[in-house]
């Protein structure tokens, strides 16, 4: 499913005091990017990726959004299968679990998209989601959401997102709050998921190092405005303009721009592994 | 003199496990104290508990010549301990700015005058003064955040914990709250203990103090915990982005060996 947004914008508050949340915006995610979106707090992320599944409505006049074959303007359009097909994972999630046991959290998405299956379907698809997810079915199913750890609590509400087998998954600050190995863990579950569950992964967040390291291509919102999309390399290319937009250089970039002022010319994606490569071709291969 | 001292602190929220497991530790007053840890190694557990939040099981904490422990120096404790969490939405209470700072100080009976004193000392610490009359829900993720911190410099306490108080910013806001965090300790002597998942955060640390399950696994200087590599690892917790790159390169036999925490440390070693 290709995510197209064309001429976007979309105001918070009154007649009388319009606060402009997004404008103008033109974006195209195709199908099977691992998509970042950046922007300063305040910038507009969330009203934009909120627009994705329909939580946030269209106003009238104010552009398109059509992910695959729904027409999100269009009034006919069919919300609920929408949501199905892009899944939506918060900041914090783990604080939405909610049920008993991590069968039931699981269960809850997909019998209210697919309330059709039979019991016996629904439990291949809640087994396949946890195990997806790294988790052991057997051994977790029957306990408290709340007696896990942050990382489990965070895959199983994941498992609730990916169990109605959605296309496109935005994740919003996908990894705040968990320490470094958390991180790491959660970064290849997103790959693993990308690989072979989830088509598209949209990822909104402030840690440029993460951004650089895993996406294909980034977005860079400025109040409200879409200032720049393209490869990490291409974004943070000009120090000056991420400055601008309140943002930061991924170490990678930071490291590049201070070699070049030394005379250095280091080509990489911008990855630490291509940064890693990029120096020893530069400096004429390993010694 | 240490302004906190913990001797074998024990505690534990259930019977299975234990959160803390003999924690004896002491910080010297105006020091910047990092703590690091995996998620559950302890950390939070004994920020509650230096603020009496929690009460250890056995073990004892003294707080500037108070033991925390003790009922009766509960309020006197709170008064030199503040802490600020992960999410300032969490923390403020009040419509507008200036209430919300006064809250602490004003529970604690501070008299009114004072209170407005205390008001513009606690904002302009955190340079907040222009939104003294403003609605805290009209500010950026920094901003209130900032506005938590004054909260609790209001009450003026000679200890201020942050439990992972820049988790939820965005750049600009993180480099925001740390700027404020180091001016307060150096001007003021505030003496500071940030417990945080961010290592470059741990590299302008006088100290640092590293958890693992419940108990403290090393303490040292920034640069001799990342000494450590390998152990750092293998409790979870990595290197800073500058010290990992280096040692790949100083494999690679492009980076003459040595310490390399900062980029800047890194950068000077590329160019020699």
């Amino acid at each position: 499913m290709q995510v197209k947004i064309e001429n976007l914008s979309y105001s918070y508050g009154s007649k009388k005091l319009k606060v402009k949340a997004v404008n103008d915006i033109c974006l195209e995610i195709k199908e099977g990017e691992f998509f970042g979106v950046v922007g300063h707090t305040g910038s507009g992320k969330s009203t934009l990726i909120q627009h994705l599944n329909g939580l946030i409505k269209v106003q009238k006049d104010s552009g398109k959004v059509i992910v695959g074959e729904y027409d999100l303007t269009d009034k006919k359009c069919d919300f609920k299968g929408l949501r199905a097909k892009v899944g939506m994972v918060f900041q914090y999630p783990e604080y939405q679990l909610f049920a008993e046991t991590v069968f039931e959290d699981v269960k809850f998405g997909l019998k209210n998209f697919y309330p059709n299956l039979t019991e016996k379907e629904m439990e291949e698809r809640i087994k396949k989601a946890v195990e997806t997810v790294g988790l052991d079915y057997e051994k977790i199913k029957e306990k408290s959401p709340f007696e896990l750890s942050g990382g489990q609590k965070r895959r199983v509400a994941i498992a609730g997102v990916i169990v109605s087998r959605p296309e496109v998954l935005v994740l919003d600050e996908p990894v705040a709050g968990l320490d470094p190995t958390g991180k790491r863990e959660f970064v290849s579950l997103l790959h693993a998921l990308h690989n072979d569950f989830v088509k598209t992964i949209i990822i909104v967040s402030h840690d440029m190092n993460l951004i650089a390291e895993n996406c294909d291509r980034v977005a860079v919102l400025n109040k409200g405005n879409l200032v720049k999309v393209g490869t990490p390399k291409e974004v943070f290319m000009d120090k000056v303009k991420v400055e601008e937009w309140g943002l930061e250089l991924p170490s990678t970039a930071y490291l590049t721009e201070k070699l070049r002022e030394k005379g250095i010319e280091i080509d990489s994606d911008l990855t630490i592994k291509g940064f890693i490569d990029g120096y020893i071709r530069a400096k004429g291969g390993e010694k | 003199m240490a302004i906190l001292s913990a001797e074998n602190l024990r505690y534990s929220y259930d019977k299975k496990s234990v959160a803390l497991d003999g924690i004896t530790m002491s910080v010297e007053e105006g020091e910047y104290i990092a703590v690091i840890g995996h998620n559950g190694s302890g950390k939070s557990t004994l920020a509650k508990l230096f603020n009496g939040i929690l009460k250890p099981e056995s073990g004892k904490i003294i707080v500037d010549g108070l033991e925390a422990t003790d009922k009766k120096s509960l309020f006197e404790i709170r008064k030199k301990v503040g802490v600020v969490f992960q999410n300032p939405d969490n923390q403020l209470v009040a419509s507008i700015v200036e209430d919300d700072v006064a809250f602490g100080p004003e529970n604690l009976g501070v008299k009114r005058k004072e209170i407005g004193e205390r008001i513009d000392f606690a904002l302009k610490a955190v340079g907040m003064e222009e939104f003294r009359k403003s609605s805290p829900t009209r500010l950026s993720g920094g901003q209130k955040q900032r506005i938590a911190i004054a909260g609790v410099l209001a009450i003026k306490p000679k200890i201020l914990i942050l439990d992972e108080s820049t988790a939820m910013l965005d750049p600009i806001g993180r480099k925001e709250i740390l700027s404020v965090i180091e001016k307060l300790n150096k001007e003021q002597g505030v003496t500071v203990i940030a417990i945080t998942h961010y290592m470059e955060e741990v590299i302008s640390a006088d100290r640092v103090f590293v958890l693992d399950d419940g108990k403290i696994a090393l303490t040292g200087t920034p640069r001799e915990i990342f000494r450590e590599k390998e152990y750092i690892k293998s409790i979870g917790l990595e290197l800073p982005t500058a010290s990992y790159i280096a040692s790949k390169l100083v494999e690679k036999g492009l980076l003459e060996k040595g310490e390399y925490l900062t980029e800047e440390e890194l950068l000077e070693g590329l160019c020699k």
